[in-house]
This record gives structure tokens, sequence and C-alpha cells, in this order.
């Protein structure tokens, strides 16, 4: 290849080099200043911090607060909680684009397609908080249209946001109406370069539609719906905070509060510094270790794998 | 060639649950924008009365006129624009320079940097440690506290520069160094006009991020004046704070009433006057965002 003997070749001379090295800094200060510094500062998670002593200055507390975690009485459920909204987010969310972007696959009318395709990509530009907005609205006990439509059908009203099992559902779904359209994408990108040659021949050995999906589309896709699946179990503990924060109320704390949403009450609103930012690093190792461990068997299983 | 296709009874079958499959999920993601558009545009008794369930019932434009007589909501939108526009500027600009670096396979320290980039999108402080530096820095309660932090992000940082080596031709470098040129020239004047679409790509994310973004508002920002739209929404439609002083009405029981009604309406006033802006204009952009998912996956 004509690249490897440019991959040693120095243009411009060592002067203009200096160029490139001035427009990393801004880039490289960026990481630091914000990621990399941030990170020294899990150290607190290990320390008394106070406010006034520093990070430096504030004495060693060895695995308190790990400790004072494991031993709160709400560890167990906010980490129940996380798991299950986690993987019922994963059960649901994650099949539904690859569904979609086989259905859309199967038009064969551009512009239908499309049109449909735009329409499903809307939620995604819609915020979270207009979501959960939108949701509440809906749903409301005296004014929502969902209990305006029950009232027609001579049923009861239903206080559905005064219910502590309509949250799971309701949060779930709520991310398959905002994400499924943007979701498909990436699938439909792969479905598009399937190798025509590939149909052809299914339909030559008289495949049926449902058969040309399952014994070509599927396996042209594989890969990317691996390395995507892992993507997403790697995050299985990083629940997002904006839209469970919102969707929080005293009824349902029992099944919403998750690790996020402690860590902003108990750091930013208690100012428990070292006890919420050992929450936090408890939750990011244990991230870790699920993504690697997820990443090693889809390595082993289907030679797909992250790194 | 899918003439040549004989369509089989199982088929067809199929073929109806799929367009069943897609004309169900196209409703359920359209109706409840509609929905709430129609009832932004109906009267506030309509509403409370539960008479609205399609299209808007006895059309006003009530709604909007008390979304445009509060103050919190304007401030909100001015702070919302003025975040979003510098947020894509900065953001752009330093992640389009970090693209381009990384592009440059002889530039020494690419590995470095690239390892130095790659981690963080495996580790982070939290929000903790995030929120006591941002304190240190003095950038609590400021615009850089929003801006800052998420400048450089990594992921556009990689799909830049996998455009940056697939889609500029190695040729015109050859062609900057006959002609005298430098690193600085060769990026300004020749790899950026080129770059076009991946600055779409990477202006449409970082604006799309900031203007619905509320986390950050949420822990950095304590004072009311500088509160993004997202703030004010969460504070009227989640919170149920809506300020009815500005509507400027008397005290007895029906126009107390009214308010409450106006209070309502005006949520779903409220939520397409912030949502319109986006939605108006993604059909024309979406393309951008496909684009980027496209590079991503490339490189994923």
């Amino acid at each position: 290849m004509g690249t490897l003997s440019k991959l040693k070749k120095r243009y411009f001379g060592k002067k203009s080099m200096l160029q490139l090295y001035l427009l990393a800094i801004i880039p490289i200060a960026c990481i630091i200043l914000f990621c990399y510094v941030p990170m020294s500062g899990i150290l607190i998670a290990f320390k008394d911090y106070s406010v006034r002593k520093g990070i430096l200055g504030s004495p060693w507390a060895g695995m308190k607060y790990f400790e004072q975690l494991f031993g709160t009485p709400i560890f167990t459920d906010i980490l129940r909680n996380t798991i299950v909204l986690s993987l019922l987010g994963l059960i649901v969310g994650f099949p539904f684009p690859i569904l979609l972007a086989l259905a859309f696959n199967e038009i064969r009318n551009a512009r239908i397609k499309k049109t449909l395709q735009t329409i499903s990509f809307a939620p995604y530009f819609i915020s979270t908080v207009v979501v959960v907005g939108i949701l509440n609205q809906i749903f409301s006990y005296r004014y929502g249209v969902v209990n305006g439509v029950l009232n027609l059908l001579g049923q009861e009203s239903v206080n559905f946001l005064g219910m502590r099992g309509f949250f799971r559902p309701a949060y779930v779904l709520s991310g398959v109406w905002q994400g499924a359209g943007y979701g498909s994408v990436l699938y439909i990108a792969a479905l598009s370069s399937v190798d025509l040659s590939l149909y052809e021949a299914a339909a030559l050995d008289g495949a049926s539609r449902l058969q040309r999906v399952i014994y070509v589309d599927l396996p042209c896709i594989a890969p990317t719906i691996i390395i995507s699946l892992i993507m997403n179990t790697g995050s299985i503990l990083s629940v997002g905070f904006e839209k469970v924060f919102l969707m929080q109320n005293p009824v349902n704390y029992g099944v919403s509060e998750i690790i996020s949403t402690y860590v902003y009450k108990t750091g930013i609103v208690q100012a428990q510094f070292s006890f919420s930012t050992a929450v936090g690093l408890f939750n990011a190792v244990v991230n870790f270790i699920i993504l690697l461990l997820v990443n090693t068997v889809a390595g082993k299983v289907s030679e797909t794998s992250l790194f | 060639m899918a003439g040549h296709i004989k369509t089989s009874a199982g088929d067809k079958a199929y073929l109806g649950i799929i367009y069943l499959f897609l004309g169900l999920f196209t409703i359920c993601t359209i109706y409840p924008l509609v929905y709430v558009v129609s009832c932004s545009f109906s009267s506030p008794e309509a509403l409370v009365q539960g008479r609205v369930f399609f299209w808007p019932v006895e059309f006003g434009l009530q709604g909007y006129q008390a979304v445009f007589k509060n103050g919190q909501v304007w401030s909100g939108y001015l702070n919302t624009i003025l975040y979003t526009v510098v947020g894509t500027m900065v953001g752009t600009a330093v992640t389009m320079m970090a693209a381009y670096v990384l592009s440059r396979r002889e530039f020494p320290l690419r590995k470095g940097m690239t390892a130095l980039f790659m981690v963080t999108m495996f580790f982070g402080g939290g929000t903790i440690p995030m929120y006591l530096w941002l304190k240190r820095l003095h950038m609590l309660d400021t615009i850089w506290a929003l801006v800052l932090p998420g400048a450089c992000n990594v992921w556009m940082t990689i799909i830049g520069r996998t455009f940056l080596q697939s889609s500029v031709p190695e040729e015109l470098i050859d062609a900057t160094c006959l002609d005298g040129g430098d690193y600085l020239q060769y990026f300004t004047k020749v790899v950026l006009p080129l770059s076009k679409p991946i600055l779409a790509v990477m202006a449409l994310n970082f604006a799309l991020g900031h203007w619905n973004s509320y986390y950050s508002a949420l822990v950095y920002l304590n004072d009311a004046g500088k509160y993004p739209l997202q703030i004010v929404l969460r504070n009227i439609l989640i919170q149920n704070t809506v300020d009815m002083t500005d509507m400027g009405s008397g005290m007895d029981v029906n126009s107390m009433l009214h308010n409450q009604y106006l209070s309502e309406l005006l949520k779903y006033s409220l939520i397409i006057v912030s949502s319109l802006p986006l939605l108006v204009i993604y059909p024309f952009l979406q393309k951008y965002f496909i684009k980027g998912v496209m590079i991503g996956s490339v490189k994923g």
C-alpha cells in the first residue's frame, strides 16, 4: 500500500510540525482538565474530604465510605432497581430498533420508506424533560387523554402517575418511543450493505421473504448487533440519571431510586462528597467489569469483540 | 430483479404483518406529538374538560399568549440560545482540531493522544469530583461549566478522524507541500473546506445536545437568571410551579379557576414552543445525523 511509504514521511519540515503540536494542545488540555483532573478527584472516596482542607489535605478514611455504602439498608434496593431498570430497557429497547430496521428494509417504495423513517426520528429530537412532560400530561389523573378515553369507555379514571407499578413500564416504553427510530439507523446502514447477490441466490433457492430475513439479513448484520450489544451491556449500571430523576415521585421511590439519583442526592443535595464519590466509583468499577466480561464472552462465542 | 420474485401467499401475509407493525409504530410515534399540538391550540376549558382527543377544540391561542407573557420562559430561551451557540462553536472547533491532528499519521503524539482520549470513554471522575473541580476553577454559575467539560467530544473526534482519513485525498497534502505551505495552511485552506459535511455532523450533534441538556445546568447552576430553557421547562412541566403573577388577573374564584386551567394549557404550548425549532428543521438535517452514525459504525 502506498500509505505505508507515507507513514514515515514528514511533510513541511520540523517547524511546521510545531503547528500540529499547537493545534493538539487545546483538545489535550480540555481532556486533561475536564476528564483526568476530575478522575484524580476520585481520591476523595478514600478520604474524609472537607472543603476547607482540600483533596490532598483531608485525612485518609480507607474503605470507610464503601463499608458505609454496603451497610446502607437501601443499598440492595438501589442496586436492584438499577439492574432491573437497565435489564428491562435492554430486553425491550435493544431488539426493537433491529426489528424496525428489518421492517423498513422490506419496504420497496422509497418515498414511503423515507417518510416513515423521518417520522420515526422525530422523538429523538425532543428533550428528556419534554418527553417526561408529555408522559405526565397524557397520563395525568385529572386532565390526561388516557383517562379521557377510559371515561368514554365507561371506566373510572386511574391515577397512573401515583402508581408504583407504572414507573418501570413508562420508563422503558418512553425510551423505546424516543430512541427506536434513531437506533434503527445503525442497522439500516448495515442492511444496505448486504450483498444483493445473496438475495438473488436465496430467491433461486425458493426462500420466502421471512427466510431471507432469517438466513441472509440477520447473519449479515450480526457483527453490528453484537458490537452494539456489548456497548449497551457495558453501561448496564449507568442508567441515565436524567429521565429517572424527572420521573421520580414519593410514590415510586421504592422502584425508581437508582445509583445515579442516589449519587446526586447524597452528593449535590446533601453535600456528603466522599460518600457520594464512593458510590459513583463503585458504579464505574462494576460497569467496567461487566463490559470486560461481556466482551470476553462475545469474543469467545462469535469472534466479534470490542477490543 | 425484485420483479422476478414471485409473491407467495406466505410472503403476502408476512408483508401484511410488516406494514401493520410499521403502521402501528408510526401512529404510536406521532400521536403524542399531534395530541400536544392540538391541546396547545385548544381553549383551557376544552382541555381540562377532556374534550381534546385529536384535533384542537375551540381553537385559540391563549396558551401561547400565556407562554410569551412568562418572563422565565423568555430568559430561559435566550440563555439556551446563548449556551447552544457558544457551546456548538467551541465544541466543534476543539473537536475538529483534535480530529485533524489525529488524522495526520506522521504526528508523533498520535498514538499517545488516541490512548489518552479513548480511556475517557470508559472512565470518568463522576459527578462529585467534577463538581468540586469546577467549583475550584470558579466556573460554577457560569456558561463555561456547561460548555467546556464536553467541548472535546471523544466520539465526535473519532468520527471526524475517520472522515478526514477516508475523504480527504492524501495527494492534496503533497500539493500543499509543493506550494510551500505548512500544516496550518493545509488545515485552514484545504482540510476545512473539504470537511463541511463532518463539520455539520459535529455542529448539529453539539447543538442538539446543548439545546436539550439539563443535567449540567441542574448541577452547576444556582442562579435562576442563568437557567436554560430545559430547567425552566422542568420547573413548569414536572414540578408544576407556574408563576401566574404575570397573567395579571384578579383574585376572585372564577379567574383563579381560569388561571389554573390556563396553567395547564400553558404546559402544552410550552412543549411546542421549546421543541418546535428542532422538530421543524430536523427533517432537512437528519442526513447529517445519519451520516454521523454511519461513519461511527465503520470504525466502531
